[in-house]
């Protein structure tokens, strides 16, 4: 047992280290080699360098690592926001410009990004980023330089926390959760839904909590909740333990690595019932880990390509006509967001900070692709969300739901 | 009562794949007095072996019974070379060297194997996890009530293979002669080389013994959980050598036991407290056995180390 303290202290160090480790894999994105280097300012949008009659928007994505896909989308749609709003005259009858810095994936670079924006280049705005952690940094300096920003889809309730400069065009966490809720109540008309969470992940439990409160409040039963952690493989014995309380549906608010996994496991314990779930869910992976046993479960999501709304059919249109591949819900949240700047640079009586804050704020009732914007006073979009059906190898369409 | 069985039926499945990454663990242990952290990514390396010969042998030929035969022998004879040469250029170099050296360098090439796998380059399959081909075509061998318990034919045929294989590591350990070879380096590999044991050839093989069990145990788990990614054997690997602690590390039984244990104790938690105590159980579970029979369950039982 003496020569085996050491052994055991090394191991529990170790296993320390191993349940640290086990992150959410990175969503494989290629494309990295259009991106835009960091310290080689680009501006996409505007072809006229900064000036005295050029307002300058600022970007930080990412453009490289493993969220690569993520901010090549939104750069996509801020870009053709941009060239739309300069082909039909500019605002304020000055064109504009954007200057896009790559932050690699990693906060850090985020906000020192965020800070050459402000300080060398000083843009009167500044879009980004989808990772919330990414836009947290970015927040952070952005409040304290009193330059507004607009993130088009981080999130996590806390990013517009960081004060009255900062906001958001998309919905946040919670609000996915009684999106499912009221899909689940009157659509689909289930009474009894069992809840399987990821109990590593702050935004799965969010969910979950939310969904749990409206379902019971529109009269609905939870019959139980169960939880797995983030790398997991095995489900049976949670399953097994759900159909035990026959719910009609299961509500598994996780991220498709896993979620692929339990629908396989669901329907070999018997669980026949409709799986139900969030924005976690939106990756092609999840149809080749769910294969037939994730078809026809539902999940919520900031936008589907299948709306048939015109506008949402012409951007669609437009896009793939310059980018050549349809948008994903984050090309569209870019386009809005840089939208929604726009329309409020335009109203502002001038483009200082206080002003475009404010005008910013006034958004109400903003047509998006991916749904009207409204912003609340914690400068949160209140706007609709759709549910998708998973079908053989793509989603459709089912309905949206407004707040 | 129907609940209780699947959840036996659960927790069996999940521990028999325990023991045989377990067997691993207490072999190389049992030899070396090494705990060999590289073990479980081993076996991660065997999965994909599996997985990549699946899908060169396509739909039709991987769910033949020599599909499957030749799935697990390129695996396990690739596991095989790979815990030879890891062996060789990682831990026999440090043979004589103070035994924390050695346990650093396995945490360096659990590390090394891990995340080197999550690459996108080469043969390398990157981070994203990945369905494993159906190799087994599922059906239901056994359906008892409304479904209340459902028992696969892939559980049984994963039963069977592991009891096989443990029967096996049995006969191999206590009835050849290499198995009293192992035996003997076991008890002392400096009075075993006196006695002209090729005790470095006895090392090697039974790290090569070691990692063809862990691939085949990586592929029965492939076959139960569908879903592969690069970090899969830290998770495995860990539980494993709790399972092989429990047992009393370096008795090849105490590893079977141990992990059936395991097995049970973490599918009952799920099934009847909550899911989020399971880990919390287990690992309690380890420390409670070590204050009561700080050697593990069979621990004390030292003439039958192996």
């Amino acid at each position: 047992m003496r020569r085996l303290a050491p052994m055991l202290l090394a191991a529990l160090a170790f296993l320390a280290a191993a349940c640290e480790k086990k992150t959410q894999p990175a969503p494989s994105g290629e494309g990295g080699t259009q991106a835009t280097q960091q310290g080689k300012p680009a501006t996409p949008g505007g072809e006229a360098p900064a000036g005295a009659d050029v307002i300058l928007l600022g970007q930080v994505g990412a453009l490289t690592g493993g969220q690569a896909t993520f901010g090549i989308s939104t750069r996509n749609g801020i870009e053709m926001a941009i060239k739309e709003a300069n082909a039909a005259g500019g605002v304020k009858g000055k064109k504009l410009a954007i200057r896009v810095y790559d932050n690699q994936s990693k906060p850090e670079e985020a906000a020192q990004a965020t800070t050459r924006l402000i300080t060398q280049d000083k843009v009167v705005l500044i879009l980004g980023d989808v990772a919330s952690s990414n836009s947290l940094a970015m927040a952070e300096k952005a409040q304290a330089a009193g330059v507004p920003m607009i993130t088009p889809s981080s999130t996590n309730t806390t990013v517009t926390q960081k004060g009255d400069y900062i906001f958001r065009v998309c919905f946040i966490d919670p609000f996915q959760g009684y999106v499912m809720a009221k899909f689940a109540r009157e659509d689909l008309k289930l009474n009894k839904v069992a809840v399987l969470q990821d109990n590593k992940s702050a935004y799965s439990i969010d969910l979950s909590d939310v969904f749990t409160r409206k379902f019971t409040e529109m009269g609905g039963k939870v019959t139980t909740t169960e939880s797995y952690s983030q790398g997991d493989t095995d489900y049976r014995a949670q399953l097994t333990a759900i159909r035990k309380t026959q719910p009609d549906g299961i509500y598994v608010p996780g991220y498709y690595s896993e979620v692929g996994v339990i629908a396989r496991q669901a329907r070999e314990v018997g669980l026949k019932v409709p799986l139900m779930g969030g924005d976690g869910w939106d990756s092609e992976k999840l149809f080749e880990l769910g294969g037939s046993a994730i078809q026809g479960s539902y999940f919520s999501n900031h936008y589907s390509p299948d709306n048939p709304d015109p506008r949402v059919q012409k951007f669609i249109a437009d896009y793939k006509a310059a980018y050549g591949s349809v948008p994903d819900a984050l090309a569209a949240l870019g386009y809005d967001a840089a939208r929604v700047a726009l329309a409020a640079l335009e109203r502002a009586k001038d483009l200082s900070g206080p002003s475009v804050r404010d005008a910013i704020a006034q958004t109400k009732d903003f047509p998006g692709v991916a749904g009207t914007i409204t912003l609340d006073d914690k400068r949160n979009a209140v706007k609709s969300a759709v549910v998708l059906k998973v079908g053989d190898g793509k989603t459709e369409y089912v309905t949206t739901v407004n707040p | 009562m129907a609940q209780l069985l699947q959840h036996l039926i659960n927790g069996l499945a999940a521990g028999t794949i325990y023991a045989l990454v377990a067997l691993g663990y207490t072999m190389v242990y049992g030899v070396l007095k090494l705990i060999n952290f590289a073990h479980g990514d081993v076996m991660m390396v065997g999965v994909y072996m599996g997985y990549a010969t699946a899908f060169v042998l396509g739909r039709e030929a991987r769910s033949s019974l020599l599909g499957v035969a030749l799935i697990f022998a390129v695996a396990m004879l690739g596991c095989a070379l790979l815990g030879f040469l890891i062996e060789r250029f990682a831990y026999r170099p440090l043979r004589e060297k103070p035994r924390l050296t050695a346990l650093i360098t396995a945490i360096g090439i659990s590390f090394a194997l891990s995340y080197g796998f999550q690459l996108d380059i080469g043969f390398l399959p990157g981070a994203s996890p990945r369905a494993f081909p159906e190799v087994i075509e599922p059906t239901e061998w056994l359906i008892i009530g409304d479904r209340d318990v459902v028992v696969w034919n892939w559980q049984v045929i994963s039963f069977l293979i592991a009891v096989a294989l443990m029967v096996g590591l049995q006969y191999l350990v206590f009835r050849t002669r290499f198995g009293r070879a192992m035996r003997a380096v076991s008890w002392d590999h400096r009075v075993a080389a006196l006695m002209g044991i090729p005790t470095d050839r006895v090392i090697a093989l039974t790290f090569m013994l070691g990692s063809a069990l862990a691939a085949g145990a990586g592929l029965l788990y492939a076959i139960k959980d569908t879903s592969v990614s690069p970090l899969m054997g830290l998770y495995v690997g860990l539980k494993a050598f709790v399972a092989a602690v429990i047992g009393g590390i370096g008795h090849v039984p105490g590893a079977v036991v141990g992990a059936l244990v395991l097995g049970l104790v973490e599918e009952f938690v799920v099934g009847y407290a909550a899911s989020t105590w399971r880990d919390a159980v287990a690992f309690g579970f380890l420390i409670l056995v070590l204050l009561v029979k700080p050697g593990g369950l069979f621990g004390r039982v030292a003439a039958e180390k192996v």
